[in-house]
């Protein structure tokens, strides 16, 4: 090889490096951010508490302004009754906004199921709300970059960019996502972002009047929900899909969808 | 050479796409600490969410000036609920609302005392009522003291 | 209320939050961009390998696959609950979502048909040109078609022997090129589908591939039919003219469809065969593994949706045409009833899957209940309701129509 060529082929050879590591960058920048390290939001619902009482769903939707006669809510809590022959019954009344105030459960088309109290094994309540995935489907799934994951691993939507097109909530596991009847784009629970940045609790942690619903920090070690979730038996729903959910629940018991 | 025609014509169409871009664009647009998988957004919406209005205050905000309710409420078994749960969000009360409604409706406490026959939860373990034979239709705190469960009204 | 409650009736337990949210313009979307990547395959079978009974319906198939990618991306516009924002794909494209892909891939392939329709009809363009240049006193409809074919040539007037030659060289290169493209244009929205790991029906490897060869089933069957439909629409008219010597007489014309007809049909039961046993395979694997989601599925698909799948689909959609169009001695109105059933049963394809994927709750535990909207009480309803999914479904024809004064899809000579 002549010096010529080998100069062309230097300078050819640098230039693919320096594209390559300029792209990797773009796609994959290290991740230096204090934030990132020192926190990341997580939640623990303890589903032995829960009296479903519903008044986390109320809070939430006048906190987060979601109409509140809209059959949507960003959480609800679902109850399961399971009788001696082992039949499961589940239902979430108008996502338990006004709470169960009647023993019958409701089974769509206006039919309802009365059961007898001498045939319940065991009946329980499990308040659900977004998961907050370390790897969320729903935003790898959003065609124009409108909903995305903060440096401390929430999930939000920005309202002034979503399109409508819905693909988020066809890729959310959990069927957190709705579409605001309002504004007309997706929503969702973020555990009410703009009180916990102001250290308060979110709506539906302070609702609850049994502490069936925690917020907390995985990163602070002193964090009383951390060391739950370090030392007793807690469980995330729906593992197998991969998304590495954030919501961690005490009792989830078989039976739960 | 004519043949490239249609691939100028093409290009000059990538090229207004371009341009609009960085019109329209925001500036903060790009890939945020997650990455471009999850960190693929406009950064001011952050900013945006925190700015919403909080409405719901918490207990510590209502002891102050109704320090005596708060007595009441405390030695009851309702020491539990958030004064807001019934009397409605605090948001800048006194300056805004002036006052807050409550709610007297039966719904409202039927939420907790309907009682469900649930024996592996704690609802079962509050003390509840039938709804349609306790009587039926009526306001429950006009027999029943909200703020101290064990006394009468 | 909310808006998608207008439509979904919900059973047993479903949570809150679930609605039938993608519905008839969802349906129409993969349907009609099925019909863009098989028509455009059908042309490309003439202009890439030289298959000489495909002549005429090339010529015809390229134009209606443009007319039909012009149409392809209104159902989504009906779609989206933010319309005005549309363009924010080709902004801020986030090319870990399929439908990102969108942007890129219909600004592709619509250049690759618009550059093969150019290199295809640029002497058309020229001499149409060329004649009205020299014509003085144009009339107002003559002087806009001037302008509009002065354009077209984009400056490039020679039409000598080597000049035409680059355009035929041109053309097979396109055909060539545009179609994995094509296929491409298509197998990313069984992509966007099959990828969905949240939704037990969507969830497979294969949905891109059963997309893509139904896709040209319907590709095939719409050229078929939309060309025996003009033929005759020709016959009617060259038997008014018949005192014309330079029009085609009805004889001539009735022995071109029917030879072309027989070559096609071949085509298109080779691709259904493909596309069924894909499905079939689909089917009888989900069943054999019964993983978790397989009880509600089967309820599903043997129960609520069996008259959509197995009489609609399956028997009226593919295996009745299939016997019509293999017994001996083909006739024109034989082939027209199953080209329209082929084009239903494809249609039920999309919608046993978009449809059929949101009838069941991700509870496992309950269904959803599509009620398409037939009379419409607001926008809202129309725009996913059956007057929508109808005004999609007849503009192609109606481009076509209007396309169809600019190139000259129907003289029998050609370009070429």
């Amino acid at each position: 090889m002549n010096r010529r060529d080998f100069l062309k082929f230097a300078l050819r050879g640098s230039a693919a490096l320096a594209l390559a590591k300029g792209l990797d960058e773009i796609f994959r920048p290290s991740a230096g951010h204090a934030s990132l390290k020192t926190s990341r939001w997580v939640f623990l619902v303890d589903t032995h508490k829960c009296i479903g009482c519903g008044f986390c769903v109320k809070a939430c939707k006048i906190e987060n302004e979601i109409p509140f006669e809209a059959n949507v809510s960003r959480t609800w809590v679902e109850r399961y009754v399971v009788t001696k022959d082992r039949e499961v019954f589940a239902d979430t009344p108008k996502e338990a906004r006004d709470g169960f105030t009647t023993g019958r459960v409701d089974l769509g088309l206006g039919k309802y199921q009365d059961i007898k109290k001498e045939n319940i094994d065991k009946a329980f309540f499990v308040p659900k709300l977004c998961n907050q995935c370390e790897k969320p489907p729903c935003v790898q799934v959003c065609p124009v970059g409108a909903t995305y994951q903060t440096a401390d691993g929430l999930t939000l939507v920005d309202r002034q960019w979503c399109i409508g097109c819905g693909y988020c909530i066809m890729a959310c596991p959990y069927g957190m996502r709705f579409f605001h009847p309002i504004y007309r784009v997706a929503d969702k629970c973020n555990f009410c972002y703009h009180r916990i940045n102001k250290g308060m609790k979110p709506a539906c942690v302070l609702a609850c009047p049994v502490g069936a619903r925690r917020i907390g920090n995985i990163k602070d070690p002193g964090d009383p929900v951390t060391q739950v979730i370090q030392t007793q038996r807690v469980e995330i729903h729906k593992g197998e899909y991969g998304t590495k959910p954030q919501v961690y629940y005490l009792g989830l018991s078989e039976e739960v969808r | 050479m004519y043949v490239l025609r249609p691939l100028y014509v093409v290009l000059a169409l990538v090229g207004v796409i371009l341009i609009a871009r960085a019109f329209i664009v925001p500036k903060d647009f790009g890939i945020h600490e997650k990455g471009y998988m999850y960190g693929w957004y406009r950064k001011t919406n952050e900013e945006e969410w925190k700015a919403l209005k909080v409405k719901y205050q918490g207990k510590e905000y209502c002891k102050d000036c109704h320090a005596e309710q708060d007595q009441q409420v405390r030695s009851s078994r309702h020491n539990l609920i958030e004064c807001e749960n019934c009397h409605g969000a605090a948001l800048e009360h006194p300056i805004d609302p002036q006052k807050l409604t409550l709610d007297r409706s039966r719904e409202l406490c039927l939420r907790c005392h309907t009682y469900l026959p649930y024996p592996t939860s704690k609802r079962s373990e509050i003390k509840g009522i039938e709804p349609d034979q306790h009587n039926p239709g009526g306001e429950c705190v006009g027999c029943h003291n909200s703020h101290q469960a064990s006394k009468p009204h | 209320m909310v808006l998608e409650e207008a439509w979904t009736l919900k059973e047993l337990f479903v949570y809150p939050n679930e609605y039938i949210y993608w519905s008839i313009q969802i349906v129409m979307y993969p349907f009609m961009t099925g019909l863009v990547a098989g028509a455009f395959v059908l042309s490309s079978l003439y202009h890439l390998f030289g298959i000489k009974p495909l002549k005429e319906m090339a010529q015809f198939s390229l134009v209606f696959s443009f007319a039909l990618l012009i149409v392809a991306p209104l159902p989504l516009l009906f779609h989206l609950l933010r319309p005005e924002r549309n363009f924010y794909v080709f902004m801020t494209p986030h090319f870990t979502s399929a439908i990102a892909a969108f942007g890129i891939v219909i600004f592709v392939y619509g250049s690759i048909v618009a550059s093969e329709l150019w290199f295809l009809h640029r002497k058309h363009f020229v001499e149409v040109s060329l004649k009205l240049r020299n014509q003085m006193n144009k009339s107002l409809a003559e002087k806009i078609k001037y302008l509009l074919f002065t354009t077209f040539t984009l400056g490039a007037y020679d039409a000598g022997e080597s000049a035409l030659k680059k355009d035929h060289q041109a053309v097979k290169i396109l055909a060539g090129v545009g179609v994995p493209i094509a296929c491409f244009l298509h197998g990313y929205a069984g992509f966007i589908f099959g990828s969905v790991k949240a939704n037990a029906l969507w969830m497979t490897p294969l949905m891109p591939v059963i997309f893509i060869m139904s896709a040209v089933v319907s590709g095939v069957a719409l050229c078929m039919l939309t060309y025996i439909i003009t033929m005759e629409i020709r016959k009617l008219m060259a038997s008014r003219k018949r005192s014309l010597s330079h029009h085609p007489t009805m004889e001539d014309i009735r022995g071109v469809e029917f030879y072309e007809m027989q070559i096609t049909s071949k085509y298109l039961i080779f691709f259904m065969i493909f596309s069924l046993s894909l499905e079939l395979l689909d089917l009888v694997f989900r069943g054999y593994t019964a993983v978790k989601s397989w009880d509600i599925l089967r309820n599903v698909i043997y129960g609520k949706d069996f008259t959509n799948i197995f009489v609609l689909q399956y028997t009226l959609g593919n295996l009745l045409p299939f016997i019509l169009l293999l017994i001996p001695g083909l006739t024109i109105r034989r082939a027209v009833l199953s080209l329209i059933l082929v084009l239903f049963g494809v249609f039920m394809m999309r919608w046993n899957v978009v449809i059929g994927g949101q009838s069941f709750s991700l509870t496992f535990a309950g269904y959803m209940h599509y009620q398409l909207p037939i009379i419409p009480h607001d926008i809202e309803t129309f725009k996913e309701g059956i007057g929508g999914a109808l005004l999609i479904g007849g503009m192609p024809f109606f481009l076509f129509w209007v396309l169809s004064k600019i190139f000259p899809v129907f003289e029998l000579k050609g370009s070429h």
